[in-house]
């Protein structure tokens, strides 16, 4: 941990809510990457109001390829979903271990998608993107999460359906996703332009912009 | 309009030194502190406070002011459940302990007696803090501007500063809805503040009056709303919005 | 997540400007709505402090601490103060 800030008295008695690191609990040793601490609840964080579209007119579509596909809320519901257990690490220093979802693989979303884009910009209700390498969204990486601890993604933690991309620190995982770019460079989205990092790797501790 | 990195200023933060806690409520506490460069501050101001663990995690939360222009700084701050700043300062807190203040802050949601008004405050459960600041201010400086506070709570076990405002002086009504549970025989208010209750309290607007609304943003966005359809224009209506659990 | 208002970035602005800002005066660069800035929506829980215009919604001010800086940017507005 840093040392106490120049000037700053400590505070006799005060630490933060929940322990760090290795204190965590039985199994979680080596799950938790540098300069993050356990926690057990889960934190909603946002950059703007949240955004309600009726299903009736989400569609998640895929864009710059050579053939834009798009699918309706109906026809996304009828692709082969997969449930998972991953953790999930947010730039905040927050991880939390364990996490139970539902969704779509993007291995199913860009099946037979014919490109040659190495990048992709996922894009939201709201005006939020976030920029993810191709390679990082395939192979097991990547999906649009429509359930979560057991029932339907909640608005406030990005129902109808967010991007999930477990591996990479959590402001990726955008929230009330509608779709991705395909892109022949790099771009960055809402957080990277503001200083975060292009890529995020959370073992590398890629947080800022230079890390 | 551009873009700018700034390294922080140094100056800013000042060392508090906690000289004395009291209990509110069961879970709001007003603590008085020792801050040797105080410059004083005004009525509906705020600090901002900065707790230094001994691994070097600090955390900041911004608690408005409850005492009065001339008096020492007090915070009253009410736990939030699982707040670690809240619980820190309502249930570890004691005389002698250090944290820094920043402030005071706001220029806005401030009021002095050379305002005027009729007065219409209105708070939910903690934003009654910087309102109280206001009417301690109005009662040093023996000001007669009329005051009507409109303060809803969960229930009567919420409320703070009950005794204090149980006799709040000439000039002061004080209205409380209790929202959740009331005590037996209870005559007052019962709901959430709606545009009906706001009829019922509010100065009508013909008298120019001049609104303070403080509290958890989903009551602050209801009652100033309210305040605005029914004639208040919206410069006389001021707002402080606390999170949606009423502060950290 | 409720947002809160410009109150609560008071002392953060104060730092970044050098002055009292929680009524000064704001105009949306996208829809021109005029604003003190204590009336405008602000986004605590974030990798940032994201202020938005409360009738459209734009971004106007994001705050991001990096490292022992913080870096502001204002490109949402039209004016500022």
């Amino acid at each position: 941990m840093s040392p106490v800030p120049r000037g700053s008295p400590v505070t006799r008695g005060f630490h933060r809510k929940r322990s760090a690191g290795s204190t965590g609990p039985a199994g979680s040793t080596g799950r938790i990457p540098p300069g993050q601490y356990l926690t057990t609840d889960f934190p909603v964080l946002s950059a703007g109001p949240t955004p309600r579209t009726a299903l009736s007119r989400w569609t998640f579509s895929i864009a710059g390829g050579r053939s834009p596909r798009s699918w309706t809320w109906e026809e996304f519901r009828a692709l082969p979903a997969e449930k998972l257990t991953t953790d999930i690490h947010c730039v905040t220093r927050w991880s939390k271990l364990d996490t139970a979802w539902e969704g779509v693989s993007l291995d199913v979303l860009l099946e037979g998608m014919e490109h040659d884009a190495p990048y992709a910009l996922a894009f939201c209700d709201g005006g939020y993107t976030t920029n993810v390498p191709v390679a990082d969204l395939l192979g097991g990486q990547a999906w649009v999460a429509f359930g979560y601890g057991g029932g339907p993604l909640g608005a406030e933690h990005g129902g109808p359906a967010r991007l999930l991309v477990p591996h990479l620190y959590f402001w990726k995982s955008a929230k009330w996703v509608r779709g991705l770019r395909l892109l022949a460079a790099d771009q960055p989205g809402f957080w990277e332009n503001f200083g975060y990092n292009m890529y995020g790797d959370p073992w590398r501790e890629q947080r800022y912009a230079g890390d | 309009m551009a873009r700018a990195a700034v390294r922080g200023r140094l100056s800013t933060w000042q060392v508090a030194t906690v000289a004395a806690v009291s209990s509110e409520t069961f879970r709001a506490r007003t603590l008085l502190f020792d801050v040797r460069e105080w410059p004083g501050h005004r009525s509906g101001q705020h600090v901002d406070v900065r707790l230094t663990a001994e691994d070097g995690y600090q955390a900041e939360r911004a608690y408005s002011i409850a005492s009065a222009p001339g008096e020492p700084l007090a915070l009253t701050v009410e736990r939030v459940d699982d707040g670690e700043v809240s619980s820190w300062l309502t249930q570890e807190a004691r005389p002698g302990d250090l944290m820094e203040v920043r402030g005071p802050i706001g220029g806005y949601f401030v009021w002095e007696p050379a305002y005027g008004g009729p007065l219409l405050l209105a708070a939910g459960g903690s934003g009654i803090v910087p309102l109280r600041s206001m009417l301690r201010a109005r009662s040093l400086a023996g000001s007669d501007v009329p005051v009507r506070l409109l303060y809803s709570s969960r229930s009567w076990e919420d409320v703070i500063y009950a005794s204090e405002l149980e006799f709040p002086g000439p000039g002061v009504q004080v209205i409380h809805t209790l929202t959740r549970s009331q005590p037996p025989a209870w005559t007052g208010y019962a709901r959430r503040v709606d545009q009906p209750m706001l009829a019922e309290v509010a100065w009508p607007v013909s008298g120019g009056p001049l609104a303070y609304v403080c509290g958890p943003t989903s009551f602050v966005e209801a009652v100033s709303q309210a305040l605005v359809q029914s004639g208040y224009p919206p410069e006389r209506v001021k707002t402080e919005r606390f999170g949606a659990t009423g502060g950290t | 997540m409720e947002a809160v208002d410009g109150n609560a970035i008071g002392g953060l602005l104060h730092e970044v400007f050098g002055t009292e800002m929680t009524d000064a005066a704001s105009v949306c660069g996208s829809c021109g709505a005029a604003r003190q800035v204590a009336e405008l929506a602000v986004y605590l829980r974030a990798p940032g402090t994201v202020v938005r215009c409360r009738s459209c919604d734009s971004v106007l001010m994001v705050f991001v601490k990096i490292h022992d800086r913080t870096c502001v940017d204002l490109l949402g507005l039209a004016t500022l103060g």
